[in-house]
């Protein structure tokens, strides 16, 4: 069916999907925002000061400036990762919302930009909490610089949840989900720089850094913490958009086949 | 209102729905009747503009569908055969949900909340948590949903499957208000007392084609004889053999019982008088028996 694969059409209706996750999401914001939060919180600021207190400086900073600036992109990342994989589809295959939604003048494209859109929603929560604790502790250059996290934040979990999109069309129960966290998610972590430097990977290994997502969130994330105008810059941008754009696209496509049949 | 011609699906080489012509006017409530697997659901998805068809042209509230389907569907209000109301909002809060994928503002909504609430009997349930609700009050809150845009026609998908007596015939109240308001119904059901009640006119679907069409009773004096009388109990295969065929218009046996249809049921029961270990129902003949005449006996798993 080549018609499952023409592009979407984008337009405002996807703000009522929007709306109500927020509105859900509203009902138990305390517990979510504590459960979102508090695992990155801990591990940044236990291995930062603990493991830290051992360590000379990393790639010229302390650890747990290094570590803080790595966890804003990888807690962004699983932020939008869990939306849209876990939340996501409880609401497609558990609960049929989607389906609901369907018999309404919406469209799929409306619905899943709806949902990219509340994962972006949910990555910019929780990386703007780190970036509150990073604040906090004074482990920033410029504040003024700092503040450009923010919307490198959003294009981080507009990718992620993209990407997490593709898994959730084609997943047949949450217990998939796992192959994706092993297989892409919890590699990713350990080859892209969040917890030490890409530099002391053997090269082969750099070399296929060098095109994971991850990677170039925290090559724009880093420098903006330490108080420096990151490289690469257009680079960094393009392959975040590019990773959420082309997640996006195949995403629908699977889905209309999975849903639309 | 609604207007299907040579409408085909495929799936792979398996044609589900093969040639579907449907008319169903202003004011009417028309029942799609098939068994499992007759094609009613993808008909109701092909005319929801939801898949596409591989031949055939729908005019629906004078838009052509699939090509204009998102216009069509603001005047439409679909209830589902799965209930898939929203687990994580309470009652009201579904229906001012639901209103806002129509683009209604939320004022407009929150103004016919109350309607709604009243409709579906659940004024008191208004703050209630769905999973709080009864299998007929959830029925009852979906049907309300499609009807929050105040859509002209409803398409309900087997809308009382699983629901108790009480709350079936609540659901029919409700239906039977909507059509005496002028609403345009098209229902699929394969309770033939219900499409019976409720169903101006009714087609059989069975395996993607159209097999039959028409007004309920018209169906009935059309296919088959006026009166059933089911004949079981001892002594059935010596009582079929020596007077079934002398007495019935046309008889068929159906594991232990004898259907046995007739113009003069009085005449079968005479015959029945000597037989005492048999026994017997005398009924007028229904839209059942005119669907199991033409869809057969067989399972359809």
């Amino acid at each position: 069916m080549t018609s499952h694969w023409r592009l979407p059409r984008l337009s405002w209706r996807f703000i009522p999907v929007w709306q109500r996750n927020y509105l859900v999401w509203k009902k138990l914001a305390i517990p979510s925002i504590l459960g979102n939060l508090a695992d990155p919180m801990l591990y940044m600021l236990g291995l930062g000061y603990g493991l830290g207190s051992l360590m000379p400086d990393v790639a010229g900073m302390p650890y747990i400036t290094f570590l803080a600036a790595g966890t804003v992109a990888y807690s962004t990342m699983n932020a939008a990762t869990f939306e849209v994989l876990y939340s996501s589809f409880s609401r497609m295959h558990v609960q049929r919302t989607w389906d609901a939604i369907l018999n309404t003048p919406m469209t799929l494209d409306d619905v899943m930009l709806g949902e990219l859109t509340w994962a972006v929603a949910k990555s910019l929560l929780s990386g703007l909490a780190i970036l509150a604790v990073i604040w906090g502790l004074g482990l920033y250059g410029h504040f003024w610089m700092t503040l450009w996290i923010i919307p490198v934040v959003a294009l981080v979990g507009f990718c992620f949840g993209g990407m997490g999109l593709v898994m959730n069309a084609v997943s047949p129960s949450y217990d998939f989900f796992l192959y994706y966290f092993t297989l892409a998610i919890t590699p990713m972590v350990l080859l892209c720089g969040v917890f030490f430097p890409v530099s002391q990977l053997p090269p082969l290994l750099q070399d296929v850094s060098a095109w994971l997502p991850l990677t170039h969130a925290v090559d724009l994330a880093r420098p903006l913490v330490v108080g420096t105008v990151p490289e690469n810059i257009p680079l960094h941008v393009a392959a975040l958009v590019v990773y959420g754009s082309i997640g996006y696209v195949v995403a629908l496509a699977l889905t209309r086949r999975r849903l639309l049949k | 209102m609604l207007s299907v011609r040579g409408l085909t699906k495929k799936y792979g080489d398996t044609e589900v729905v093969r040639g579907v012509d449907l008319q169903v006017n202003r004011g009417e409530c028309f029942g799609l009747l098939g068994p499992n697997g007759a094609g009613k659901t993808t008909t109701l998805r092909l005319l929801l503009g939801l898949i596409e068809p591989d031949a055939g042209s729908i005019d629906l509230a004078g838009l052509p569908v699939p090509q204009q389907a998102r216009e069509a569907r603001m005047k439409i209000g679909v209830v589902p055969q799965m209930d898939n109301l929203d687990p994580d909002f309470t009652v009201r809060e579904n229906l001012i949900a639901y209103g806002r994928y129509f683009g209604l503002d939320r004022a407009a909504i929150t103004a016919r909340v109350p309607e709604l609430l009243e409709f579906a009997g659940l004024a008191h349930k208004a703050d209630a948590q769905i999973a709080q609700l009864s299998g007929g009050m959830k029925r009852r809150l979906t049907l309300a949903r499609a009807l929050v845009h105040d859509p002209d026609i409803l398409f309900l998908d087997e809308p009382t499957t699983g629901l108790d007596p009480q709350a079936r015939h609540l659901i029919w109240q409700g239906l039977r208000r909507l059509i005496a308001a002028g609403k345009t119904i098209v229902l699929t059901t394969h309770f033939m007392d219900e499409a019976e009640r409720l169903a101006d006119r009714l087609a059989i679907l069975d395996h993607g084609r159209i097999i039959t069409e028409g007004a309920p009773r018209a169906l009935i004096e059309t296919h088959i004889e006026p009166a059933v009388v089911e004949v079981y109990g001892e002594g059935l295969e010596a009582w079929t053999r020596d007077h079934a065929g002398n007495v019935c218009t046309r008889s068929e046996t159906v594991g232990e019982t004898l259907f046995c249809y007739t113009e003069d049921a009085d005449r079968v029961i005479d015959a029945l008088k000597d037989a005492s270990g048999l026994r017997y129902i005398h009924r007028p003949s229904n839209l059942e028996d005119v669907f199991l005449k033409l869809t057969g006996r067989d399972l359809r798993d």
